[in-house]
Parts: structure tokens; sequence; C-alpha cells
């Protein structure tokens, strides 16, 4: 980093530049753009939970650009303040300057504000977003000592991820209890097949194995596994493949070794893809 | 209780390398092994066997002898017995392998089994020729479970045996494979047979009778064999369409034995079943000879048909209830006596038959059935092919629920003594320098409540040190810091812009650092306290070491620090015991109170185990730090086969090494005056600590972990 920038540079997203304005691909599985559509247009927040790796990410992306709004990502983090979301006075020569935080941002000019991962963020920070998140669709900025009262156009979105296990990251229920819930789950075998083949344009043979890869992994959840193999690890495999990397090959450098470091798990996961290649 | 003899053992070593005379063994034979020995056995042929061989071997056998001895005498006699033919055929570390190799198997099966190792030198040494390239089950056993639990839903237990055959639970494999030169080869086999007999319930080999079907033939031994012959023939193919990688790797194995006759093909087109080998039985009975390949298992119908018939039951049943409980969580009560509301239907789209799935149907609407549901259709489509009618009833009331109930650790106790609800762990047994296999066994217990006043009684007791103690750990509490002239941060640090400003009138450039941030200095610490509940801290100490904990715990939650409590007892190694006094996801409740206060004295204290199993647990909680803490009275000690002593002192210190090696900071604290002499030696020099009084106990312990964790 050059001593003049700023580190909160990277931050604060330019909310204009980040109208999306190509199609991402994106597949329904259920109803959940219906739902998000209404959550949206009723001014709910909307939570999405789901295992890493599924699609939320993408999905949000696509409704950015279905209601063509431009959408603010902050990836949450253990070290995540209060005023990183909604801003902090910065010196500039010889005066203070105040600098929203990403949420003010996107409260500001309607955007989407999507907190990735939030419980990841201490849990005061979530605690910011409570008056936000209610029918009051205020942002109280205590330090310049306004409230933010948020457009019809502004949505609140976070992503959760359930399949942590641990006592300390989870989200409190005053939280909880004020979004609509989407549930996200790895697409049914057929459909994961055609993200994988539309994704990469692998070939339907390769594609099928790969997904039998993924269902094996997954049985292996809870036996030794956090977690089986996500739609974005097989589309990362595929991607390897088409580009002439042997099948095994790929398999491990993209699922093995990024599942488990464990040396049994890797073997197995490898014996594995060995057998269905 | 004697060193263990080294090779630096000065009773072996002072006489140079001078062979040892007859009657110079048969002395230190007959101390080594006189519980076994009689006028009518002595040690004089023994020792007149030993007596030519050079001095190095000898010694080699006396120590293996005294090593053994301390196990059992009658194998260290069947030891040197063995020893002088032994060594003629291998080096000293072949003969090791076989010495080990001989303990682990009397450790499992018997004195019988484990003599017969001894006796079988010559084939171990012809063995151990293709040690290079052999592989053991136990070398493979962790990959393929994982290997077969990745394949199917369905879990399958792993275990050995002479041939290898499957009863749909459990799959038998060889314990060891050294049909190929290399390692990689022989795992293959291992994985080929693993993954046939895996194919046997996956691909409907049971779904037919198969002793019935032998049956009719005049004779059903061959019928078996042409059976399951043609069996694998439907089943490679099957594998070959599921697992091509594997299919090739197969054929390899087969060689080029393919089958050309004709009247087989149709046993590899993608919809043959179980039928069609039997049709085809029907048909080449009479004309085709069995085959067998390498990694083609026997089928045991015998063994299958029980168990099969109880996993078929008891699925329908917890299916069932599982399918009650779905409609209880679904809230929409329908009239009584409404007709059937689950149904199913084949999903569409399922080019392989065996691949076919199926959803659940609730009032006609697709419903996504909860994991373990969705693992019992599959488990019952593997047995059954479909869900039958009146699967799909949900159970009336809980009346099966009593046979599927998991194994209780206090099952033990019922009938006849089985291992099933507990957890092994190894044992190290520092003579043979090798780990005993699953040595103990132990469980989890709970404390029983004891008096409810007894915490109340404590606290009061202590009140003036109870509060001192809270302001103590109070000021430990991990509180929020502000951190001055930060790059990053929440305000502007005000004192460094005005300083910044001057600086920068008089030219130099404006610093970077003018912020404050708050720092939260999290103490991300989880402490195991691992509490000796043995007989000999009956009376005061346990009341000391009961008060010490409820005074810890009147620490800790102020401190906000993750904490579990636990004590271990046991008696033997078949019943080492756990007892929970509070779990790390458990809050200091009334509960918790209740199960210090009922702490009371047990057994013995065989350490070894129980720090294996606390390190386990402590492992599975996410945290910087983490501490293991003992409370103990003494030495690690047992009832019989000598865990008393340096055996103990060593497999402890074994297994806190293991635990220093996850990660885990061992401590101890102990009452024993003569800790001096073993503790430093079992925790490292400075991971322990006395408190000689113990009426000091309570008031000591806090602050001893106030100074470990600051």
């Amino acid at each position: 980093m050059s001593p003049k920038t700023t580190p909160f540079h990277a931050r604060v997203l330019k909310p204009e530049a980040h109208l999306i304005e190509k199609e991402p691909y994106y597949e329904p599985v259920g109803d959940e753009i219906a739902l998000f559509e209404a959550a949206y247009a009723t001014q709910i927040p909307v939570l999405l939970k789901g295992p890493t790796g599924c699609g939320k990410t993408r999905f949000m992306e696509y409704m950015a650009w279905r209601l063509k709004r431009p959408l603010i990502t902050v990836s949450c983090h253990d070290d995540l303040t209060a005023a990183d979301l909604v801003g902090r006075y910065l010196i500039t020569g010889n005066e203070t300057v105040w600098v929203d935080g990403p949420l003010a941002r996107a409260v500001r000019c309607g955007a989407i504000c999507y907190l990735d991962e939030v419980v990841e963020a201490r849990k005061d920070t979530t605690v910011v977003i409570h008056p936000l998140a209610d029918d009051r669709r205020i942002l109280p900025m205590e330090k310049r000592g306004e409230l933010l009262q948020a457009p019809g156009e502004f949505l609140l979105a976070m992503s959760y991820n359930p399949g942590y296990q641990s006592v300390l990251k989870d989200l409190k229920q005053s939280t909880r209890q004020r979004f609509i819930a989407i549930e996200f789950n790895y697409p049914q075998p057929e459909l994961e097949k055609k993200i994988v083949m539309t994704e990469t344009g692998l070939d339907a043979g390769n594609a099928d194995q790969l997904l039998k890869l993924a269902q094996m992994t997954r049985n292996l959840k809870g036996n030794g596994l956090d977690e089986g193999a996500s739609t974005r690890l097989l589309v990362h495999a595929a991607k390897l493949i088409r580009r002439g990397i042997a099948p095994r090959a790929a398999c491990r450098g993209a699922i093995a070794e990024a599942l488990t470091d464990d040396p049994e798990m890797l073997r197995a996961i490898h014996e594995l893809a060995s057998s269905l290649f | 209780m004697s060193s263990p003899p080294r090779s630096s053992d000065p009773r072996l070593t002072a006489a140079a390398s001078e062979s040892l005379g007859a009657a110079e063994l048969e002395a230190q034979l007959d101390e080594l092994l006189d519980a076994v020995l009689s006028s009518r056995r002595t040690a004089t042929r023994l020792a007149q066997a030993l007596a030519p061989l050079a001095r190095n071997l000898q010694d080699f056998v006396l120590r293996w002898a005294a090593v053994i001895a301390r196990t059992n005498a009658e194998m260290a006699y069947q030891f040197a017995a063995a020893a002088p033919a032994a060594l003629a055929a291998m080096d000293t570390s072949t003969a090791e392998a076989w010495i080990i190799q001989a303990m682990d198997t009397y450790d499992r099966q018997g004195l019988y089994r484990g003599s017969a190792v001894f006796k079988n030198a010559q084939e171990f040494a012809e063995l151990a020729g293709s040690q290079l390239c052999a592989v053991t089950f136990e070398d493979v056993a962790q990959v393929l479970n994982l290997f077969l639990c990745g394949l199917s839903g369905r879990r399958l237990k792993l275990d050995t045996a002479a041939r290898p055959y499957t009863d749909t639970e459990t799959i038998h494999l060889p314990a060891r494979i050294a049909i190929f030169p290399t390692k990689e080869e022989n795992f293959l086999v291992y994985k080929a047979i693993a993954t046939h007999l895996w194919a046997q319930a996956r691909f409907g080999t049971f779904n037919r009778d198969i002793a019935a079907v032998v049956a009719g033939y005049p004779d059903p031994e061959r019928a078996l064999e042409l059976f399951s012959y043609l069996e694998a023939l439907r089943l490679d193919a099957c594998i070959g369409r599921a697992l091509p990688g594997l299919g090739r790797e197969l054929r390899k194995l087969r060689g080029d034995d393919e089958e050309t006759d004709p009247r087989l093909a149709r046993l590899q087109s993608a919809d043959a079943t179980v039928d069609d080998t039997v049709a085809v039985l029907a048909e080449t009975y009479a004309s085709l000879p069995p085959r067998s390949y390498s990694y083609m298992g026997r089928l045991r119908p015998e063994l299958i048909a029980p168990v099969r018939a109880a996993r078929i039951a008891k699925e329908k049943a917890a299916f069932r209830a599982a399918l009650k409980q779905m409609l209880e969580e679904d809230g929409e009560p329908r009239a009584a006596g409404a007709e059937q509301r689950f149904s199913v239907r084949a999903s569409s789209a399922a080019e392989d038959p065996s691949a076919q799935s199926y959803d659940l149907l609730l009032d006609g609407e697709p419903v996504a059935p909860p994991p373990q549901v969705a693992g019992l259709i599959d488990s019952i489509l593997q047995d059954l092919g479909e869900i039958p009618d009146e699967y799909l009833a949900p159970a009336g009331d809980g009346g099966y629920r009593a046979e599927d109930r998991e194994p209780s650790a206090s099952d033990v106790w019922r009938g006849v003594y089985h291992e099933e609800g507990a957890y092994f762990y190894n044992e190290w047994d520092h003579g043979r320098r090798h780990y005993r296999k699953n040595w103990c066994v132990l469980r989890e217990l709970d404390v029983h409540s004891g008096r409810p006043d007894f915490v109340d009684a404590t606290l009061a007791k202590y009140a003036p040190q109870v509060a001192q103690l809270k302001r103590t750990f109070e000021l430990l509490r991990g509180e929020d810091k502000l951190l001055k002239r930060q790059k990053n941060g929440d305000d502007i640090d005000l004192d460094a812009v005005i300083e910044g400003y001057a600086d920068m009138r008089c030219g130099m450039e404006l610093p970077e650092r003018l912020l404050v941030k708050r720092h939260k200095s999290e103490r991300d610490l989880a402490v195991m306290f691992m509490v000796d509940m043995s007989g000999s801290t009956k009376g005061w100490i346990n009341d000391a070491e009961r008060e010490a904990l409820v005074m810890l715990c009147e620490a800790l939650e102020v401190l906000g620090d993750r904490y579990a409590i636990y004590g271990f007892s046991g008696m033997t190694r078949k019943r080492c015991e756990i007892f929970r006094v509070k779990r790390f996801d458990e809050p200091y409740s009334a509960a918790v109170r209740s199960r210090i206060a009922g702490i009371i004295p047990q057994d013995y204290t065989r350490m070894g185990a129980a720090i294996r199993h606390l390190a386990m647990l402590l492992n599975q909680v996410e945290a910087r730090t983490k501490l293991l803490v003992t409370l103990s009275d003494g030495k690690p000690d047992d009832y019989s086969d000598n865990y008393r002593g340096e055996y103990g002192i060593e497999d402890t210190r074994q297994a806190l090494i293991e635990a220093h090696r996850s990660g885990i900071k061992p401590f101890c604290i102990t009452i024993d005056r003569e800790a001096r002499d073993y503790l430093p030696h079992m925790y490292g020099p400075v991971n322990w600590t006395l408190v000689d009084e113990v009426a000091r106990l309570p008031l000591k312990v806090a602050d001893i972990y106030r100074r470990l964790t600051t």
C-alpha cells in the first residue's frame, strides 16, 4: 500500500460503479426470486441461509441486476466495527472529513447492502443494523448526530452459514427475527450438473462424475469433513478439467485439498475421485 | 518396580561381549520365568539352546523376555523357547516386529493365539520378506472406512476375517494383503474387495434369499460358488458404470482373463438384477466352471439374513416414526381416519436404475425429508428396492422406539459385559515401546447430584475470599482497551492531531497515526479440569477438591473463560470412567453445582486413558490456548495389570505428550508431597505445582489458574 492511501479506501465501494450490467448466470432452485422481490417491495430485509459455495452471493448479484440497484457487499470479519459500517471522520489537510461507511453509502443511494457471512462480525456491530432492519428503516450516525432515513429502494440483506456449529458464531434472535429468511442448499443433481456445465462448458460425462464425487464428499460430512464439496468447488474442478488438467489431479487440487488437511481424509477423497475418473 | 531393561542396562553390558554360559542363562531365566516353571518344566533346555548364541543376541532375548514376562510369564517362556530358531531366521529388528505382533495378538486374542505367533516364527520370517510390499488392515482401515462412507450413505463397519465377506453392516477384510509386489497394488486389492462387498449391498445381491436359491441345486456348495462368480461379473459391470476409474483398475486385477461365454452377456447389461444372476445360474449350472478373482469376497447367506431382517424391521419402525414426527411438525391435522397422506414417486431422470431416487410426497406435494430420513429412505431402497406402502403409514405410537434406543454407557452393567457405547484408547507400554491397541475401554458417566447446600455452604465459608477472588479476576477480564495513535480506528486521536499539526507547521509531514482504536483483548482460552476421583481422595481431600472447584467456577464465571470439569476414575483397563461434571457448552447452572457437590471418591486412577479422552474433547473446542489442568493426589495407579509404578507413569507421560502435540498445554496441581519424584517427568519441569496443605487447596487453585493464564 502506498503511504498516501488510507486503509479504508478498499472498503468504501463506489456504489454507482457497482451497478451490474450483464445478467449474472443464476439458476432458480425454488421460489427464492419471487420471495426476494416481494421482500424488496415490502421493504423487509432478507437473510440468506446456506452452506458455503451454494450460490448465495451469486443470487444477490442476480437480484441486484434484476432489480437494477447497485449492490454494496461487505465481507464481515471478526474485527469489523460499527464505524467500519457507518463511517468515520478522517483528517485531510487541515480539517476533518466525514467518510461514509459502506452501509451509510448504501442507505444514501438506495442500494442493496449485502453483509456477507454476518456471523463473523462482532456482536456489537450487528446491533447497528437493528433500527435499519425494522420498520423504522433509519441508520443512526451518532458521531454526526444525524439519522439517515433509508429510501424505499434501499434493501438490507445478509448471509449466514448455519453449518458452523460454534456457539460463539450464532445469530442473536433479536437480529435474525428482523429478517425474511431464504434457505439455500446445494441444488438438485440435475440442476447442479446444468450449473457446472453452463458455468464452465464441461462435457456431460465429466460433469456427471464430478457430481457423484460431490455427493460422496457430502456423505462424509460429519464423518470427518465439516462440509461437503460445494457447487463452487465443482465449478473450480470443472474449470481445471476444461483447461486440460487430468480429472484426478483436478479433483485433488480443487476439491480434496480444498476440503481438508487430514492426510487420511485426503487419501479417501482421492481414492473416491480416482474410482470415478 | 524394576527399571525397564534397556540395552544400556548395566547388568547386561558389564560383562563385555563374551557369551553367557548355560548356567548363567538358566539362572537369569529362572528368575524371569519363575511363575511358569516347575520341577517338570525347568529353564535348562531353554538355556542350553540359547548358550551358543552371540552375546548381543542373548542380551536381546533376556531383555525382551523380561519385558514380556511383565505382561505374561507364559508368553515369555514361549518366546524364550522360540527365540533361538527365530533369531537364526531373522535379524533383530524383524524379530522385534515379530515380538510386537505376538504381544498384540496376545492382548487381543489371548494366550493361545499369542503363543501361536511365537511358535510360527518361521512363517513370520518368510512373510517378513514380503513385508516391504504388504499392506495391513490397520494401514488402510481408516482410509477405507472414509472411502466407503463416501460411497454410500449407510455407514459400514470394518473388521478383519480370514476370507472377506459382508453381513451387510460390517465388511470383513483380510488382515494383510501381499499378493502384488508393490504397496499401491496391494492397497488397490483392499479397495477392490471393499468396494465389491459394498456393491453387494448397494446393487441388491441380497434382495434374493441366496440360501434358498442354492439349496435347490444338487450341490449347493458349488452352486453358491458359481453364483458368487456370476454375481461378481454383474457387480463388476455395475461398478464399471458407477465408478469407471475403479472399473478400469478391476479389469487390470482380473488380467486378460475375460469371460466370453455368450450366456453371461445379460449380466453386463445396465438393467441386470440379481434375478438375472439367478436365471443365468440355472442355465449354466451344469456346464460353467466357477472362477474366482483376487478381490472376490465370499457370500455368507447364513450370516446375512438375521442382520438384514433386524435392520429392515428397525428401519421400518424408524421411518414410520419419522413420518409421524414430520406430520406433527407440519402442524395441519386432518380429520382422523383420512386416507394415507404420504406417498412416494420415483423422481425422473435416472438412467441407472440403481441410482433411482424417490421423492417423498405429503398430500401430493413433494416435501424435503430431514437428512436422517433421507438416509433411511436410501437404506430402505438398498434393501428392498422400493418404499412399500405399509411403510408410509406414520407410526401410531412409539411402540417400536424402545428397540432402537442408542446404547448408553450404563448398559454395560446389564447382563453380559460388552463394549458398546464405549470409547477405546491405546495405551503406551514403555517396555515394548509400542502402543497396545484399543487397550482401554472408557465410558462417560454422569455424576449423581449431591447435597444441594454444599455450594452455598462453601461460598459462605469462604465469603471474604470469594469476594476478593472476584475482584482479582475482574481485573483480568478482557476489557476494551483504547489504543492511541493508530493508522486505522474509530475516532480521531486529538492529542496526536495537535502534535501532528505542530509538526506540520514546522514543515514536517502530518503523521499517519491519528486515530484511536478500541481493542477488545479477548481471552481466547478453553480450559479442561480433570479431577481425580480415585478412592484415595476419600475424606478431606475430596472435600477440598470440591471446594476448590466451587471457588474456581466462581472465578471463571467472572472471567468468562470457557471451561469444563470432568472427573476420572475406574478399575482395570476394561472400566475406565470419566464423570461429566460440566461440559464446555453447559452454563454454570444449579445442575452443575449439585454435580460438583456429588463428586465422590470411586476407584483407581488410570490416567492415560482419561487424558486421551479429555484431550480429545478439548480439541473439539476452538480456542487459541487450550489448557488441561489435572487436580490430583498421587501417582497414576490401577488395580492389577501392573499399571502402578513405572508403567502407569510412562503411559501418562505418553498421553500428555500426545496431548501436547495436538496443541494442548497440560498442567498438574497436586497435593502429593512426593510429586517431585515423578511429576516433572510426566508434565515437564515447570508444568506442575504442589499445594502441600490440603486445607489451602480451595484458596490456591483459582490463584494458580490466574497465574497460569496471565
